[in-house]
């Protein structure tokens, strides 16, 4: 089981939760993600594009580490791992 | 499940089609529709989020509510009262989560709840949806039908009143597609004409790319750039098929073949659908420009904002002057009662002039500098509505209560 959590800004997508449960397994945090498709669609909307590219804005974190300094959406995700999305510097 | 309303992001459902009205059900409708005081609405699209406006029929006060989305570029809104709705289509930008459609069908008290991205491009297009453009209705005998304009440009069609998409796949896989270029503002679709008469018939506009028309129920696409230039190419290759960097493409109903065209760099009309283009930069203190709006009731008057230069995009002398025809292009003339003719270093943007359609038109603008203007007497005077919104990138009207 992977545990996600959400920023305050999806929690709408996901029937206003920040954290949701992700049965398993998943080899990387990519194939947890896309998981979301048949829990919480509009959020995995908000955090991919349609070509499965984390937008340019969204940082995510396994367990405490950026993905974009790991491997990318490849990066492991073991059984019980952490992912935090979470909003980047930017703003509007 | 928390319901907000005001400028607050609020939950409501889904779009649907609209509810056909039969028999009795009909006529309570149109009773209730005719009991009820016509308002003017006034959507107003920024960067920061989109505003709606109400006044009553003489449109002298405004009341603002918003911003809606906050923080949220607001590029395309649309009224629709096709087959008794009033519905606001927003099409919102968040930096941090992209694009989405939302809609309200209470003026915008309570908008669509968040949800699945409806516009997407298919994976195997390569592409992902950056903005969307333009929000556009169908015509009046498909009160389903909804067009938008998106960047990459690409044209999205719904039938069932928002509720679900397809990009059409004539423009999606269009031999030209690989050539099109990003503009200033990224390579969109911002501008939809529909023929009225002919189902078959509509044309599109994309910067840059230029004009395409299709005659085959959006099949099969042409270029119709005949006579338009394009400024930043080589001398020997100004007048491209395609490539133009058209900004805006308006027409009246009622002479749907006629059409305006606001290009970078260049003024246009053409008499035969986008065929071939005639210059009528007559008397324009500058052919460059964003914004191009017709007037509701006369299919010779138009409306524009010269813009001073690419390099230099601010209103020519510092002046903030629209200008009008109204013999379809003879001629123009500035109008500038009630607007800033010292320091005004304003820029209008392509779909910030907007149009009502009451008996007497108004005419509405916003700058990028965030000042809301408008005009009850067809642009012979002007008032601002607002002085420090944030940066305006789309204005619409629409019509509460019409019978």
């Amino acid at each position: 089981m992977i545990r996600l959590e959400l920023p305050k800004a999806l929690c709408a997508y996901a029937d206003d939760k920040s954290t949701l449960e992700l049965d398993g397994p998943y080899g990387t945090v990519g194939e947890a993600l896309v998981a979301l498709r048949g829990k919480a669609p509009g959020a995995l909307d908000r955090i991919m594009d349609e070509q499965g590219i984390v937008r340019r804005h969204v940082n995510v974190f396994v367990n405490g580490e950026n993905i974009r300094f790991l491997d990318g959406l490849s990066t492991p995700a073991g059984d019980g791992a952490t992912i935090l999305v979470i909003a980047a510097v930017s703003g509007g | 499940m928390k319901k907000q309303t005001g400028g607050k992001l609020a939950r409501k459902t889904r779009p649907r089609p609209a509810k056909k009205a039969r028999g009795s059900s009909a006529k309570r409708v149109a009773t209730r529709s005719a009991r009820r005081q016509e308002e003017a609405l006034l959507l107003v699209g920024t960067m920061k989020g989109a505003f709606v406006l109400r006044s009553d029929k003489s449109r002298k006060k405004w009341k603002v509510e918003g911003p809606h989305f906050r923080g949220e570029a607001v590029y395309a809104l649309l009224h629709d009262t096709r087959a008794g709705r009033s519905r606001i289509y927003a099409a919102t930008n968040s930096m941090h989560w992209g694009p989405t459609l939302r809609t309200s069908d209470d003026n915008g008290a309570t908008w669509s709840e968040p949800g699945p991205q409806t516009v997407r491009f298919p994976e195997d297009s390569g592409r992902a949806l950056a903005q969307i453009w333009q929000i556009a209705p169908g015509r009046k005998t498909e009160p389903d039908v909804l067009y938008c304009g998106v960047e990459p440009a690409a044209l999205f069609e719904s039938r069932d009143g928002g509720a679900s998409w397809a990009p059409n796949k004539g423009l999606l896989n269009h031999e030209h597609q690989p050539k099109w270029q990003p503009g200033g503002g990224g390579l969109c679709l911002h501008t939809i004409v529909l023929d009225p008469d002919n189902p078959r018939r509509m044309l599109v506009a994309m910067s840059t790319g230029g004009v395409y028309r299709s005659d085959d129920g959006g099949k099969s696409w042409r270029a119709r750039n005949a006579g338009v230039r394009a400024q930043f190419m080589p001398e020997e290759h100004r007048y491209p098929e395609f490539g133009q960097c058209v900004h805006k493409v308006v027409h009246h109903p009622s002479r749907p073949g006629r059409l305006f065209l606001q290009n970078h760099w260049g003024l246009y009309r053409s008499d035969d659908w986008g065929d071939s283009w005639h210059d009528i930069a007559n008397g324009v203190p500058s052919d460059f420009g964003f914004a191009m709006q017709m007037h509701p009731h006369d299919p010779d008057t138009v409306y524009i904002v010269p813009i001073e230069a690419d390099m230099f995009r601010a209103t020519p002398e510092a002046k903030l002057r629209v200008y009008r025809t109204r013999n379809a292009g003879e001629s123009w003339q500035p109008l500038t009662r009630g607007l800033p003719q010292h320091g005004a270093y304003e820029n209008v943007l392509r779909d910030a002039l907007a149009a009502d359609s009451f008996d007497s038109a108004g005419i509405y603008f916003g700058t990028r500098s965030g000042k809301l203007y408008s005009s009850r007497d067809e642009g012979a005077t002007w008032s601002e509505i607002a002085d420090a919104l944030p940066p305006i990138v789309c204005v619409k009207t629409g019509m509460v209560g019409a019978a």
